[in-house]
């Protein structure tokens, strides 16, 4: 029994591949293998014989049975290696490709704007870019001879011979919004109204279309140093930086008091840095809403008062993101997009 | 508006530098938008005295100076004929940059000899026009800087001009007295009181003057004085070197003073040659039509209802706008007619814009001048005239009075506090007040009648604030509303926004294209009609409404390719407008492919995009919308869709929530694009809003059984739609059919011309028991059945 356990053992581990295993295994525990024909002598046997060979066989029969299994999984794991060796690739290689799109500055710029406004209790409004010229002017304290009005450069809006209505406008600023939402929501109100104007300009800082953003916060005790702290907390918040800010007196027919304001910068070859130095750059006109246009908005002035104001989404954008032209922000040359467009899941929020 | 210090001293008593009067200015709402100083240009000329001068030996025309500099002797080579031993002479020094010139002075070698520098002229200081020699000054020391040599004995050269913006309220600060008031009352000095002295009248104006009934709406005063036997001229150096100083050509004496006076005291005058006037002046309306020659050598055809000044001859000035060529004043002029009058802004506005003239007298009447200031103006300008010319002047001629616009609010101290925020003693206010010129009187303030701009109570605030200095200005809290704040998005925003990222997440670059476009490209869309043409295009590319969004990506994709860019993947979202009524505008989303999906690479993805690709994004993009997943595809869109390649994304045959497709040939060749190109065009307004249900979720009850899948073929004609079948199959039984997929099409071939193979796949979801083979065969048969009575298909042996 010992020399047919030396040679099956013996057999087993030179077996190189899995059908020898099999081989081996129909030799020696099939039904007609050696081992099997032995285990089937154990009938034959006084019970002593088979009390004395029975466990052996048995201890035999499980040996070879396990040796054989033993060696074919030491057989498949060198089959499996040999196969990994092969599958061998170039990781280096590109990946399969995918298309990455990006988000306008505009609409980056917007969302970034309204999220902040959104946290001091500003909705956002809109309205038609196409408006008459009583909303664009008129409700806004500018009469047709007023100079403002001339300074506007204004586009028109064809009309047909025998139509004798003043030609309608496309919208010079966004304030038009802000009347028909006073008009339709009545004091107290907190809107910010971003979209695109127009002006009939076009040169290395102007584009007839642009894209603005006007607050109005009216209530009964609103003061333009409520104003102040808006800008000034929101410019900071924009920036991510204390932005100081300096209000120079101005006029705007549709506040009383007007301000320009200012916010503090300084200039390094050339380029602008916003919330450092001692410089101061204009950036937005502001002021106490007129009474005569919250009349005209149907809001009494004897018993409501409040700000508005007015700033450029393409500055602010151009000024952050450090933007150097402004025309090229409608020309769509895809290098200009990659370049300074935002990731599509990169929401603004407030919390970071 | 410019001004020079000087002149602002003649007006206001004070020592404050030009730095401390220009930062006041821009605080008190006057900006200034720049100052030349001209000693900051000088500053680095020194004085020298010319020891000896020589001939050079090579040159005829030059000489070798030696010149007593601060630091010694030094040799400078000049060409002037006047460089001679003796004189006092300005010179640059190596390093000093000369304006005129426009150089800096290195030390050179000319014709062999050095030079340390320059001997200069007037013309190389940008001080005049005299280069026939250099300049030799009557007095100074070697080595005194020429600004300050300037400065003592001659200051208007060296006097700084400011220039301010004037906002359109601030007429009155388009005379330098103005200004000067504005500054006495923020504390920079003190207004000087203005002398006036009028020449007594020894005769009766031989020139009547007269305003039309109908005109006295547009002229409530016109005043004249003729003065006879003038001796006009050059006006004096002093005045001379004031008006160029801001910017005026001088002309002559007599209309160098309308424009000095104009730009004193915000007067603007007019000056007649009384010989050429014939008979009397007269102010009336125009007929239209009449031909008018301006001062500015132009010809105007003047519309009904325009103010002018006739004489016997016709009309020779446009009132308060400019004056004409037959009676002008010339250099020979010996009797001159003085006019000072009151016109109506709204009108000189109309009549200045229809005509397109721009002029001093038109920027100050139209904004409003001192309304009582007319016949005062008149005498100013006369003494001056006398004064200079000689000459002996006549009564005054007065058609019409001075009108009566005086006005008063009510003052309430507390008013800035309540409106601005600031506080600011009642003292302060009141002082502030008084400066500016307003009468206070029993709690009113009386209105200056040169502030034409002061309509209200919320003016007077204004005016106390900003004299303050809102630069004092203190931030203060606005209070926020209670608790969370609210959602401030409308559903419309929230969704374009949605929209927005998902497109950009499929793989698009956002585009923000003008709202105007081309009449072309906006005709092949639909649009280009007058409705939505401008009537003042800033070029024939932007000239109509965008009617689509797809010209302006379809553009914008052209010159990316012209530039070698031919995958792309653009998209837009914004407002495209069906007519050129307010709110005949709707919000829509486009994107466009064309070219390849991606370069060329080693696993072989890249293909050129078809249409299916639009769809798949579209659908995308309409989920992200919340649009319900389950559409109608339909044809028949609008004509720049290929006609056989494109679907609308239906709700019903009227609810269009999108189209997407391959564009038409004729519309890629015509803007220029290589195809393919293919597109969606999504509608956010047409999307239903979603049932305002709660955010509760219905219950998850996953099936328990395992679903069975089956797969069938049928043969179908070739324009047969997938989608039908797919509808009819699964209408076979409702209950059990959970899902159909279409995975396989295939054309032509054994099936012969005209007919094609669809393939789907039909999951079956039992509920209560597992399927036997049996029923499933059942279901089978009903879809066969179901599929070959909508499209004519049978299954495929």
């Amino acid at each position: 029994m010992d020399d047919l356990r030396d040679r099956y053992l013996g057999l087993i581990a030179e077996a190189g591949d899995e059908a020898g295993i099999e081989d081996l295994r129909v030799r020696a525990l099939g039904k007609k293998g050696e081992i099997s024909g032995l285990m089937k002598t154990l009938g034959g046997m006084t019970p002593e014989e088979r009390q004395e060979k029975g466990p052996k066989l048995n201890a035999l029969k499980d040996e070879i049975a396990s040796a054989l299994a033993a060696r074919k999984a030491s057989l498949a794991d060198a089959a499996l290696e040999k196969r990994l060796e092969a599958e061998w690739l170039d990781v280096t290689l590109p990946a399969r490709p995918t298309r990455t799109g990006t988000i306008h500055p505009i609409s980056q710029v917007t969302e970034e704007i309204v999220a902040i406004f959104a946290d001091m209790g500003f909705s956002a409004a809109e309205g038609p870019q196409i408006e008459s010229d009583w909303y664009n002017f008129d409700a806004l304290n500018i009469p047709g001879h007023h100079p403002a009005r001339a300074e506007m450069d204004t586009f028109y809006t064809h009309r047909a011979t025998g139509d004798n209505r003043p030609p309608h406008v496309l919208r010079t600023h966004t304030s038009p919004v802000q009347i028909r939402s006073m008009e339709e929501n009545g004091a107290p109100i907190r809107i910010i109204c971003p979209g695109r104007v127009y002006r009939a300009d076009y040169d290395q800082t102007h584009t007839p279309m642009f894209h603005q953003v006007e607050g109005l916060a009216i209530g009964t005790d609103i003061t333009m140093a409520n104003l102040k702290w808006v800008l000034e907390e929101f410019l900071s918040a924009f920036f991510g930086k204390p932005v100081k800010t300096r209000f120079r007196a101005s006029h705007f027919p549709f506040t009383e008091p007007s301000a320009e304001v200012d916010i503090q910068c300084s200039w390094q070859d050339g380029t602008v840095k916003v919330g450092e130095g001692d410089d101061w750059l204009e950036v937005l006109g502001s002021g106490m809403v007129h009474p005569k246009v919250l009349r005209n908005a149907k809001i009494d002035p004897e018993k409501y008062q409040g700000f508005a104001f007015g700033l450029g989404i393409d500055r602010l954008a151009m000024l952050k993101y450090g933007i150097p032209d402004l025309r090229a922000f409608f020309e769509s040359d895809l290098r200009w997009l990659k370049h300074y467009g935002f990731a599509a899941l990169d929401v603004p929020t407030l919390r970071g | 508006m410019k001004f020079t210090l000087s002149w602002l001293k003649d007006h206001l008593d004070t020592t404050a530098t030009v730095d401390e009067i220009a930062e006041a200015l821009t605080d008190l709402g006057l900006e200034v938008e720049g100052i030349e100083n001209p000693a900051a240009a000088l500053k680095d000329f020194v004085l020298g005295r010319v020891v000896s001068a020589e001939r050079h030996p090579d040159a005829d025309k030059l000489q070798i100076c030696r010149v007593d500099l601060p630091g010694g002797e030094d040799q400078i080579i000049c060409g002037a004929p006047n460089a001679r031993q003796g004189i006092t002479v300005v010179v640059a020094r190596p390093g000093t940059y000369v304006p005129g010139p426009d150089f800096t002075i290195g030390v050179g070698k000319i014709r062999g000899v050095e030079s340390h520098g320059m001997m200069c002229s007037e013309r190389e200081l940008g001080l005049g026009d005299a280069h026939e020699g250099i300049i030799e000054l009557p007095s100074g020391e070697v080595g005194q800087s020429f600004a300050d040599w300037l400065a003592e004995n001659d200051p208007s050269k060296v006097d700084p001009v400011i220039e301010i913006a004037i906002t359109p309220n601030r007429g009155d600060a388009l005379g330098i007295r103005g200004i000067a008031r504005d500054l006495s009352a923020r504390g920079i000095g003190k207004l000087k009181p203005l002398e006036v002295n009028a020449v007594q009248g020894g005769f009766d104006c031989p020139i009547g003057v007269e305003i039309a009934p109908d005109t006295r709406d547009g002229c409530p005063i016109f005043a004249g004085r003729l003065i006879r036997g003038v001796k006009n001229g050059p006006s004096p150096e002093w005045m001379q070197d004031r008006l160029r100083a801001l910017g005026l050509r001088p002309i002559s004496f007599l209309v160098d003073v309308t424009n000095y006076v104009t730009y004193d005291l915000n007067r603007p005058l007019h000056v007649f040659d009384a010989d050429k006037v014939a008979g009397n002046l007269r102010v009336h309306r125009a007929k239209g039509g009449e031909s008018f020659a301006a001062l500015d050598e132009k010809s105007y055809t003047l519309d009904h209802g325009m103010i002018v000044i006739s004489d016997d001859n016709g009309v020779e000035s446009l009132a308060g706008i400019m004056g004409g060529m037959d009676t002008s004043v010339t250099e020979e002029t010996t009797n001159v007619f003085v006019e000072s009058a009151l016109w109506n802004p709204v009108q000189i506005a109309l009549t200045g814009r229809a005509l397109r003239i721009h002029s001093d007298a038109r920027q100050r009447f139209e904004r409003g001048i001192d309304t009582d200031f007319v016949t005062t103006g008149l005498q100013i300008a006369v003494r001056m005239i006398v004064d200079h010319a000689g000459g002996e002047a006549s009564k005054m001629a007065i058609a019409g009075a001075t009108p009566d616009n005086s006005r008063a609010y009510r003052f309430d101290p507390k008013a800035v506090t309540k409106l601005v925020g600031m506080d600011i003693p009642v003292k302060e206010q009141r002082q502030t007040l008084d400066r500016l010129g307003f009468r206070l009187d029993d709690g009113m303030a009386h209105v200056p009648a040169w502030r034409s701009d002061i309509q209200g109570e919320a003016d007077l605030v204004e005016e106390v604030a900003r004299v303050a200095s809102l630069s004092k200005l203190k931030g203060v809290p606005l209070p926020r509303p209670e608790g969370v704040a609210q959602p401030m998005l409308t559903p419309m925003q929230a969704r374009l926004a949605k929209a927005r990222r998902t497109t950009a997440a499929l793989g698009y670059d956002e585009c923000v294209t003008y709202s105007f476009i081309d009449a072309e490209a906006a005709a092949l869309f639909g649009g280009g009609s007058d409705a939505t043409r401008l009537e003042n295009p800033i070029s024939s590319e932007m000239s109509h409404m965008r009617p689509d969004l797809l010209p302006g990506l379809l553009r914008a994709a052209a010159r990316n390719q012209a530039r070698g860019t031919s995958d792309l993947a653009l998209f837009e979202a914004g407002h495209v407008f069906f007519g050129g009524e307010p709110g005949e505008q709707r919000l829509a989303v486009a994107g466009l492919l064309t070219g390849r999906t991606g370069p060329k690479d080693v696993h072989g993805a890249s293909r050129p995009v078809d249409l299916f690709d639009a769809k798949a994004d579209a659908e995308a993009v309409l989920a992200s919308m919340g649009a319900p997943a389950k559409v109608q595809i339909l044809r028949g869109a609008e004509g720049w869709w290929h006609p056989g390649r494109h679907g609308r994304i239906c709700l019903g045959p009227k609810k269009v929530l999108g189209v997407f497709g391959e564009l038409h040939p004729k519309v890629l060749s015509a803007l220029d694009v290589k195809g393919p190109a293919v597109a969606f065009v999504l509608f956010p307004e047409e999307v239903p809003l979603p049932r305002q249900n709660g955010n509760a979720r219905p219950a998850f009850t996953p099936p328990t059984l395992q679903p069975v899948e089956r797969d069938f073929a049928f043969v179908v004609d070739a324009q047969v739609e997938a989608l039908t079948l797919v509808n009819a199959a699964a209408g076979a039984d409702k209950a059990l059919i959970s899902d159909v997929r279409v995975f396989d099409q295939f054309q032509g071939g054994s099936l012969g011309e005209g007919r094609k193979s669809v393939a789907i796949t039909v999951r079956l979801q039992p509920t209560d028991k597992t399927l036997t083979e049996k029923e499933i065969e059942a279901v089978g048969a009903k879809i066969v059945e179901k599929v070959a009575k909508a499209t004519g298909g049978e299954l495929r042996g």
